[in-house]
């Protein structure tokens, strides 16, 4: 059996790697291209630590296969922030406090964004529904989601 | 894993080539198949992945009634508007299926071909009268949903065969659906009973036609016509309502397992299609 090459966009920029086969598109960027904030919590598609948006789609990387990958356009955590300069999510979970350890919150970031680049004013019941697939076993959900909605007005007065 | 490939293919005979390889399964979402692979309880020598399939992703309205490709996710179901108001409880099926995340993937095709009695889309399908067109090596067949499953994780397709896409069929006035089920929280998590009531009304809000089905209550989710049938004739009385109660609780065959006893599984199932049956009403125009 031999590896697949695939070609595709991470955060902006062209990328090729070689996968197996049977990899999943998490393994493809942690081990293959180094781009390890993109974390495996259950493996299964419960926790959502491995969320990066694959063209336009918020999904688990560990339920896409690295070769599905071909000639689409994915984002991770690493292209969030604009240089030294951080995304307002970012910030926000920092100045919230929402989060402890750390693992969750990658993945919690990229399905924030998700969301706020569909519904820029989300209610408070929808960012709670919208991230049930984040799994976080330190804050207790409440300073993150306070994070994100606070991060959401701010970017609507960023629009304005 | 040491063994497995993975084909892309672009059109149905080229999919049906790749399935006739020994030890070939197709992936939709792959949001199952995945996790079983994962898990080990599976072990394909080939994935025929089908979302390059020209048509595989996407909804076309077609003869009055609506095509869904196999490789269509819960998400962009969820974002059609006329579907969403045509099939309601479809839909509201089809987006309870797991997290933000897997409705990025997630297909109606690969949550009925995965086979498991819960499956949310499955029973709302069902009632609502949907048929698959399987293509194969024998060419291709319409058959009805609830033709596909024939007890957990086991199907009517036979090798080679996969399901290409989901017909809804069309909608005339004064008809709707809906699907409600049961799970202990309020997301992520595994029907312990669900029913969907799809309806017709005449213009005075007489039911004329109605389909029941329902889920994790036996083996495969289940045609109930007696309980449609217990309907047809009503405003949806509560005559009507407890006749279609009695009738989804006798069609009921559940096991017993951690997510409940069988006598709750079928006391809840008469419930939710009550309540199902009085959303659907509504919908439908209905004075409630």
């Amino acid at each position: 059996m031999s590896k697949t090459h695939v070609s595709t966009t991470i955060n902006g920029d062209p990328v090729e790697f070689l996968a197996d086969p049977g990899m999943t598109l998490l393994d493809a960027l942690r081990d293959e291209l180094e781009l390890t904030g993109s974390k495996e919590g259950c493996g299964s598609g419960d926790c959502g630590a491995c969320s990066v948006i694959l063209d336009g789609r918020l999904v688990c990387s560990c339920l896409v296969l690295a070769p599905e990958a071909e000639g689409r356009r994915v984002e991770t955590i690493e292209g969030l922030a604009n240089g030294s300069r951080l995304h307002p999510l970012q910030q926000k979970f920092l100045e919230h406090a929402a989060l402890q350890c750390g693992f969750c919150t990658p993945g919690l970031l990229m399905a924030s964004k998700a969301l706020l680049d569909a519904n820029p004013d989300p209610t408070e019941t929808e960012v709670r529904y919208w991230l049930a697939g984040n799994l976080c076993r330190c804050t207790g959900y409440d300073k993150i989601i306070r994070a994100v909605m606070d991060a959401a007005a701010e970017l609507r007065q960023e629009r304005v | 894993m040491s063994q497995l490939d993975y084909l892309a293919p672009v059109t149905p005979e080229e999919a049906v080539r790749a399935l006739g390889a020994a030890g070939a399964r197709p992936m939709a979402g792959g949001t199952d198949l995945l996790v079983q692979l994962r898990a080990g309880r599976t072990r394909p020598d080939v994935i025929v992945d089908l979302k390059r399939i020209a048509g595989a992703i996407g909804v076309r309205q077609e003869a009055g009634g609506f095509v869904i490709g196999a490789a269509t996710s819960g998400a962009v179901l969820g974002e059609h508007e006329a579907l969403v108001k045509a099939w309601p409880g479809v839909i509201e099926a089809a987006n309870l299926i797991g997290s933000t995340q897997v409705q990025g993937r997630a297909t109606l095709a690969g949550n009925l071909c995965n086979a498991s009695p819960a499956a949310d889309s499955v029973p709302a399908m069902i009632a609502a009268r949907a048929t698959c067109v399987v293509v194969g090596p024998g060419g291709r067949r319409e058959v009805p949903v609830e033709a596909i499953c024939t007890a957990p994780g086991k199907t009517s397709l036979s090798p080679g065969e996969f399901v290409l896409e989901i017909k809804l069929p069309p909608r005339p006035a004064r008809a709707s659906d809906a699907y409600l089920r049961l799970i202990p929280r309020t997301e992520m998590d595994i029907a312990v009973a669900g029913a969907a009531v799809n309806l017709v009304l005449d213009a005075q809000g007489v039911i004329t036609e109605a389909h029941v089905g329902l889920g994790a209550v036996a083996p495969t989710a289940l045609l109930v016509p007696e309980a449609g049938q217990a309907l047809v004739g009503s405003k949806l009385d509560e005559a009507a309502l407890a006749r279609l109660d009695a009738a989804a609780r006798a069609a009921c065959r559940p096991i017993s397992d951690k997510r409940g006893t069988a006598e709750y599984r079928t006391k809840i199932a008469g419930v939710l299609a009550r309540r199902a049956a009085a959303i659907a009403y509504k919908r439908a125009g209905g004075a409630a």
